[in-house]
Formats: structure tokens, C-alpha cells, sequence
């Protein structure tokens, strides 16, 4: 039976505290300058990615966001290039609502009944207007899922599930409006709270278990009201309902349920029964049961060791120039070039998989990979070495208070590979008075910059999480 | 192999330079219409007398057009250069190879750099097209790399550190104050340049050299001809020039205390003027000291300070203008400022007057032998220029 084969998440470094932006207690995940959907997605499916069992062989690439970086471009192409996934792939995207995020799920868990292997990356940088609901009680995250079939053996496996489509006015947002707009949330709550227990109670029959057969219980939707009239119909008990990171991170977006249910694989034990439930446009469910695969399967950061990993004092003011809300003055400096298609296309395993080459003959490593060898001058005669979950160090490192940035000083950094090789690279997520020479470091996928449009994705190192 | 030199081959019987700074009112043509004219003048010819021109400009021109058409040059060869900060060197360089070749019987080398009609902080470059993966660091930040790794390898403390750069800057400054065409003609104090605001690492403003406007030009002519055009000329004894594998960005066993570029330029340089111990044997030198800890680290590359050493010798005030061997006496690129093309010009310029002993307040007693050395690039990725002139 088909299910999730392996899951990967990611919470961002920075919070704010909502009391900074005014809007009540805990704080919210907020992307880098240097992030987006993308290239979070990316770090997501890096941690589903990093041990796959034996058979299961990625061939269809999903990405789900209500925020795409690109609205015509593949985004997902982003996605297998920065992974390094065959080009064999099938590759879609998928949006328009923050429900899609659970819809890919589930659309993958088909595609792996009909013999794929599906990477299925949700994430979302949700942007509200200032001072509204969605700015305070939004989050930025990414969850990610390898869904598999017949020959995988799953984490854990799809019981049950149901879906309802609902053609209501609740959140929406049309292209040129800023930020999405929702209607009066007791209006969505008379309309979503019967659907998602209609819908619910069709996913537990279509699962053969009843409600009491839940371990956790994954609630998430547009509209918070939806849940309080939810569980006493439903027949569930406040304790089945997992945390949904409300105060530590924030509704995610079309990232949030996977998130969730990222937490819920974090801490299952095998037989352990997850529902998740995502209410907007309508209901989705899906219920799922742990299987003995799930020890062996987890990612390498759990999603409560990315909420512990954080910088939480980030000012609103840099918060809401970061998301471009805020216009500032710009450094005095010539905005950075718009990188350029053919070398892109030419540069794409060193830029988008991080590929670096191995000499054949002296066996010392370029980065970038060279068609002649610094240390021996072969012409070549090398090997692709890959570098992005190579352990490294700060060899020196300086602040530069003049380079452009959103977020000054640039701090770059001489960076050696423990396996050899050495690239000047700009650090992130990182504090400048707590660097220093012999600093750990692991690299990370990010958007260096947008110019003309263009995204300009490359890697970054950043202190261990 | 090594260059085989042309020591004694070549003269320079005229020079011009304009004042660096500012100079909101002229352009790179205006400025290069009155270096050449200087130079002319300076060596007593006509337009019609020089057969060739080499300009060195990184990004105030493209093609020899940007010389002849100022100057309305009357179809002659006019080669535009550009080799990043060292392009007023490679200018006279490829100046003099061309009368030594016999080719041409008198030429000149200009360079010009027109910096301040950009708006923009530091310097701006204009990249071919590109896959965005550079690292975007500004030239003060990959220099200031140098500090911190000389002062942990030769176990200098961080506050000695400061003191040597702030000695740098204060000497050339000091030099700069003496020089009606430096940029900056006054003496910063000590507690100014320890206060500037910083730009990277270490390094405060005013351990960056000055961002201007100007234009420096020179009359080459082979050394048997010398003579036809000035009583006093001066002679090159060597001209050497590298550009690097850029191992230092690549390999980790590159530890940013030194340009092995340099190393490599000042040995070939040395070996064709036949300097066996710069330390004593070279008078005094312009350097590309572009921020104090590059000054500090070329003394040990040119071998006017053995390795290890150079901090004491500039605290002991070796490199000053009353020094034992004077270093930047013009201002150097700190306070004389550096127009890009224009700086391996200035350099040999100062050369120039110290050798003919026209460099008024300035005047080192009695110099036989300077260098001039130029640096383009970043410590483990650049190239770099020596030259070794003397009477």
C-alpha cells in the first residue's frame, strides 16, 4: 500500500515576536531576506532526500505554494535541479490555495499507487498586510514527503482518506493585489465547521478505524474558528489534537499541515493512526498509520529542533523590508547584475546542485569544478565531488559593511571542506559579533538576490542547526 | 622560463599627471588632454613625434578612441588596455616592450580613470554576463582578510595590529600633505584614523585609499635616444609582470599572509635589474598599498622586510619618509588617491621626480633605485606588477 516513504522539514532561523508587531503572545517563523518559497522547499526536501531506502528512485517532483517565487516559470525545476533529481522527473506545480500543500500530498500518494516515486515539496513566506491577522498569526516553513508504492516500504501508509470542494469567498487574492484578503471568519466557520466533519467522518469509514483509533489528530485551515465546534461532533478528544505550532511558528501556509504531520512522524511510534485534516476551499483528510519503518526513516532535524534553532529578536521594521512591504535606502552601491540565462544553464550542477569536481589524477577537490586542476593542471580529467552536505569550517571570515545587502554587513567567509576544497562564501542566518575562526558550518540553499525579475539562487553556509 | 629584461634598453624622457581628487568639473577626456599635454611639454615634443600610445583604463573608455579622439591623435596606433588595478602599469610596460622591440622609436603610455561621476561607494565594475554565483564581496573585504591572518601568524595582538595600519595610513598621508596633487594634502591624526567608520573587517575608512579622478602619462623612447629629448632621463631596469592560477581562493593551504603573485613579480624583477638585496639596495618604492594591510603585507612579498617582520620595521618608521627606505612617498594610493588606470602611471611619475630630484618637500636624499609595484585582484586571486627605474 502506498504512503510516506520519507519526510523532511523546515522552519527558518529568524522569529518575530508578535509583540513587536503589536498582535499578541508567542512569535512567527519569518523567512530570511535571502529565502523564499523555493528555496525553503529545497532545504525541506533536502532532509526527505538524504537516505532514501533502497528502491525508492524519485521520478516526479511536486511543489505546492501559495507564494511561488515565479508565477510562470517552473518552480519545480528550482526544486530537482537544486537536489540534484534525475531531469527524467516529472515536474509540476501546484497552488491557488493553502490547501494544496495536502492536496499534492495526496495526489502524490496516486502517482504512487500507479508505480512513482514522488517528491512532494510544500512551502509557503506568508506576507500579510500590516497589522492584520494573517502578518501576526501567519508563519514561513516547508515540509517535504517522498510518497511511494509497491517495492518502497513506507514510513507510513495512507488508510483513509476524503476531500470536499467548496466554492466559498474566504481567502482570496486576485494577481496585483498585495496580500490575500479573507472574508469574516464566523461566516467560514458556519460554512467549513459541518463540511470538516462531514468530511472527516467519511476518511475514518473509507479507514476502517473510528475516532478513538487516532493517535493525533492534524487540524489545520484558514480559519481557526472552523476547530472549536469540530471535536465534540467529531468524537475527538482534546489530547488527540496535536500542537499546531501556533505560537512558535505560525500557520504556514500550504506548508502548515505537512509541517504538522512532520511533528506528529517526529514523535509516532509504529501503529501510532494520524489524521490530518486541511479546511480551505473545502475539506481534505487523510489518515494515515505509522509502520516499524518509521525508526529508521526520520529526518535528520526533527521539526521541534528547527523551532528550538532560532534568532528570535528580529525587528519588525528589517521583518517588513525584508518582505519588501517597506521601501528603505538602498546602499550606495550599483544594484547587482541579473544573472544571465547561458551561464546559468551552463553553470546549473555548480550553482543549483552545488557539484564541485574531484581531480582523477592528484585527486585534489575545485570548487568550483575545474576543467584544469589547480593543484596539478589536468585537463579533464576529473570526477563530480558533491559538496552540499559536506562538513565545513571557517577558515577566516570578514564583515563587509559596503557589499549589497538587505540585511548588512555581508559577512564572507573563506570556507574549507573537511573532504578538501575551499570557496569564498557569504555566511547567513548567523549572528555578527558570534563568528569566529574554526566555526562549524553547513551549507544551505538561498536567494541571493532578484534582479530584473530574475531569482539568483545559489548556496550559503550557515553555523550548524 | 623567465623574462629576459630589458635593463638599460628603455627610457622615460617625459612625464605628466594631472592632481587626483574630485574633479566634478572635467571628464576622463579633459583629464587625459591634460596629462598628455604635460607630458608633451615635459619632454620637449610635438603630437607628430610620437609614433605609438598605449591607455590604460578600466571602465572611463573602451578602445583607443577614448585617446585619439580627445587629442585628436592624427592616425596613429592607439591601444586601449586593461589588466584590473595594475593598467597604468601594464600601459608603460607594454609601452617600452614596443620601442625596445625597435618597432616604434618613441611612444606613451597614458592612463586615466574617471571614478566619481558614478555616484556609487568603492569601486564598480562592469562584469561580463554572468551565472550569479560570485561572491559579491567588496575589494576592502577580501582585503581586509590580510589583517586578522598576518597578526594571528606571526602572534602580532590585534591592538598592535591597529597601530600598524593606523601607522600606514598616518605615514602616507603624512607624505600625501606634502604633495600639491595628492587628493588628500593633510595629515590625519592618529585618533581620526583609529575612529573612522569601518567598511570591513578591521578596516575603517580611512584605511582605504581615496576614490578619485585622474590621468598620469609617460614618453618612452629607447635609452640610446634618451638624450635627444631630456638632459635628466630615467631608465627602466626591469618590468615584470604575473597574473596568478588564483590558487589562494581554491586551496586551502593559502593563508592570506602573503600574494604569492607579488613574490613571484618582485623575483623576475629583480632578476633582471640584477638586485641581489632589495632591502638595501632599493631606495625608496611606490606601492599599491589600495588598503593598509595590503602595504603591510607587500613589504615581506618585495622583500624589503623579512617575513614575519614588517610590522616592526613600519612602527620603527623604516617605510617613513625619513625612513631608510621610504615607502609611498608621493601619498601613495591612500592619500594621493587612485584613479584606476591612472595609478601605475603616478607611481612611475613620483619615481620620476625623486630621481631628478624635483620632489621639493618630499626630496628623498640621493635615490639611485625605486620600484613600483602594482596589484590587481584580491589576496589569492590577482595579478601584479614590479618595476625597478633608476638613473
Amino acid at each position: 500500500m502506498s504512503g510516506i516513504v520519507r519526510y523532511g522539514s523546515y522552519v527558518p532561523f529568524n522569529r518575530i515576536q508578535r509583540s513587536a508587531i503589536g498582535a499578541g503572545r508567542g512569535e512567527r517563523a519569518a523567512a530570511s531576506y535571502d529565502e523564499d518559497s523555493a528555496s525553503m522547499a529545497v532545504e525541506a526536501a533536502r532532509e526527505a532526500l538524504r537516505e532514501l531506502p533502497e528502491g525508492a528512485a524519485v521520478d516526479t517532483v511536486a511543489f505546492a505554494s501559495t507564494s511561488a517565487p515565479y508565477s510562470e516559470k517552473l518552480n519545480a525545476a528550482t526544486l530537482q535541479a537544486a537536489t540534484n533529481l534525475p531531469k527524467s522527473v516529472t515536474a509540476l506545480d501546484l497552488g491557488g490555495s493553502t490547501r494544496s500543500g495536502l492536496s499534492a500530498l495526496l495526489a502524490g500518494i496516486d502517482m504512487a499507487s500507479a508505480g512513482r516515486t514522488v517528491l512532494v515539496a510544500a512551502s509557503d513566506v506568508v506576507v500579510g498586510a500590516p497589522s492584520g491577522p494573517r502578518e501576526s498569526g501567519g508563519g514561513d516553513a516547508a515540509a517535504a514527503f517522498v510518497l511511494g508504492g509497491n517495492g518502497t516500504e513506507p514510513i507510513a501508509r495512507l488508510i483513509g482518506r476524503a476531500s470536499c470542494t467548496e466554492e466559498v469567498l474566504d481567502v482570496w487574492k486576485s494577481p496585483g493585489m498585495p496580500f490575500a484578503k479573507q472574508w469574516e471568519e464566523r461566516f467560514g466557520a458556519d460554512v467549513y465547521t459541518p463540511l470538516l466533519v462531514e468530511t472527516f467522518g467519511r476518511a475514518l469509514a473509507d479507514a476502517g478505524v473510528s475516532a478513538s483509533d487516532l493517535s493525533r489528530v492534524v487540524l489545520d485551515g484558514t480559519n481557526a474558528r472552523v476547530f472549536r465546534g469540530f471535536p465534540r461532533p467529531a468524537g475527538i478528544a482534546p489530547e488527540q489534537i496535536l500542537d499546531g505550532l501556533a505560537g512558535t511558528v505560525g500557520r504556514a501556509g500550504s506548508a502548515h499541515a505537512g509541517l504538522v504531520l512532520a511533528s506528529a512522524l517526529d514523535g509516532a511510534a509504529a501503529g501510532d493512526r494520524i489524521a490530518v485534516a486541511v479546511v480551505a476551499d473545502g475539506v481534505d483528510v487523510a489518515v494515515f498509520e505509522v509502520t516499524d519503518a518509521i525508526d529508521g526513516g526520520r529526518p535528520k532535524h526533527s521539526v521541534a529542533s528547527w523551532v528550538e534553532s532560532k534568532r528570535n529578536d528580529l525587528a519588525y521594521t528589517t521583518y517588513l523590508k525584508w518582505r519588501e512591504v517597506l521601501p528603505f535606502e538602498p546602499p550606495r552601491r550599483p544594484d547587482p547584475d541579473r544573472p544571465a540565462a547561458p551561464p546559468m544553464q551552463r553553470a546549473e550542477r555548480w550553482k543549483f546542485g552545488f557539484l564541485g569536481s574531484r581531480c582523477n589524477r592528484c585527486g585534489n577537490t575545485n570548487l568550483p569544478p575545474q576543467r584544469v586542476c589547480v593543484v596539478c593542471q589536468a585537463v579533464d580529467d576529473s570526477t563530480v565531488e558533491p559538496y552540499a552536505d559536506g562538513e565545513c569550517r571557517i577558515s577566516t571570515y570578514t564583515l563587509d559593511r559596503l557589499a549589497y545587502s538587505l540585511q548588512p554587513p555581508v559577512i564572507g567567509a573563506v570556507v574549507d571542506f573537511d573532504k578538501g576544497g575551499r570557496m569564498l562564501c557569504q555566511l547567513t542566518d548567523v549572528d555578527p559579533d558570534n563568528v569566529g575562526i574554526g566555526d562549524e558550518l553547513e551549507m544551505t540553499f538561498r536567494r541571493l538576490y532578484t534582479a530584473g525579475g530574475v531569482h539568483n539562487y545559489f548556496w550559503k553556509a550557515r553555523p550548524k542547526r | 622560463m623567465a623574462s629576459k629584461g630589458i635593463c638599460d634598453r628603455v627610457a622615460i624622457v617625459g612625464m605628466g599627471c594631472t592632481k587626483f581628487g574630485e574633479h566634478w568639473n572635467r571628464s576622463a577626456s579633459d583629464l587625459l588632454v591634460d596629462a598628455v599635454q604635460e607630458a608633451y611639454g615635459s619632454a620637449g615634443i610635438e603630437p607628430d613625434n610620437v609614433d605609438a600610445y598605449w591607455l590604460g583604463t578600466t571602465g572611463s573608455g573602451i578602445s583607443g578612441l577614448t585617446l585619439s579622439e580627445p587629442l585628436k591623435i592624427q592616425y596613429k596606433p592607439v591601444t586601449r588596455l586593461e589588466n584590473m588595478c595594475a593598467t597604468g602599469s601594464e600601459a608603460i610596460r607594454n609601452a617600452a616592450y614596443a620601442v625596445a622591440s625597435g618597432a616604434y622609436d618613441l611612444v606613451m603610455a597614458v592612463g586615466v580613470e574617471k571614478l566619481k561621476d558614478s555616484g556609487f561607494s568603492g569601486l564598480t565594475g562592469s562584469a561580463p554576463p554572468g551565472d550569479g554565483t560570485e561572491s559579491g564581496m567588496t575589494a576592502p573585504a577580501n582585503f581586509s582578510l590580510l589583517a586578522p591572518a598576518y597578526a594571528e601568524k606571526y602572534g602580532v595582538d590585534l591592538e598592535t595590529m591597529r597601530d600598524v595600519l593606523t601607522k600606514i595610513a598616518y605615514k602616507n598621508h603624512y607624505n600625501g600633505a606634502r604633495n600639491e596633487k595628492a587628493q588628500f594634502q593633510r595629515e590625519v591624526p592618529v585618533e581620526k584614523i583609529n575612529a573612522s567608520p569601518k567598511v570591513a573587517g578591521m578596516l575603517g575608512i580611512m584605511d582605504c585609499s581615496g576614490v578619485s579622478d585622474g590621468s598620469a602619462a609617460a614618453v618612452i623612447c629607447r635609452a640610446e635616444d634618451a638624450h635627444k629629448y631630456n638632459d635628466n632621463p630615467i631608465f627602466i631596469k626591469a618590468l615584470s609582470f604575473v597574473a596568478g592560477p588564483s590558487e589562494g581562493a581554491k586551496r586551502q593551504d593559502y593563508d592570506f599572509t602573503t600574494f604569492p603573485e607579488v613574490v613571484e613579480s618582485a623575483r623576475d624583477a629583480y632578476v633582471q635589474a640584477g638586485i641581489e638585496d632589495p632591502r638595501e639596495q632599493i631606495s625608496m618604492a611606490e606601492v599599491h598599498d589600495c588598503f593598509t594591510p595590503t602595504e603591510l603585507v607587500l613589504m615581506e612579498d618585495l622583500g624589503f622586510s623579512p617575513r614575519g617582520q614588517a610590522w616592526k620595521d613600519t612602527m620603527d618608521g623604516r617605510f617613513d619618509l625619513d625612513g631608510d627606505q621610504p615607502v609611498n612617498p608621493d601619498g601613495g594610493l591612500k592619500s594621493f588617491g587612485h584613479p584606476i588606470g591612472a595609478s601605475g602611471l603616478r607611481m612611475m611619475y613620483e619615481m620620476w621626480l625623486q630621481l631628478r630630484g624635483e620632489a621639493g618637500e618630499r626630496q628623498i636624499a640621493d635615490p639611485k633605485v625605486g620600484l613600483t609595484h602594482n596589484l590587481g585582484g584580491a589576496p589569492g586571486r590577482c595579478v601584479s606588477f614590479v618595476s625597478v627605474v633608476g638613473l
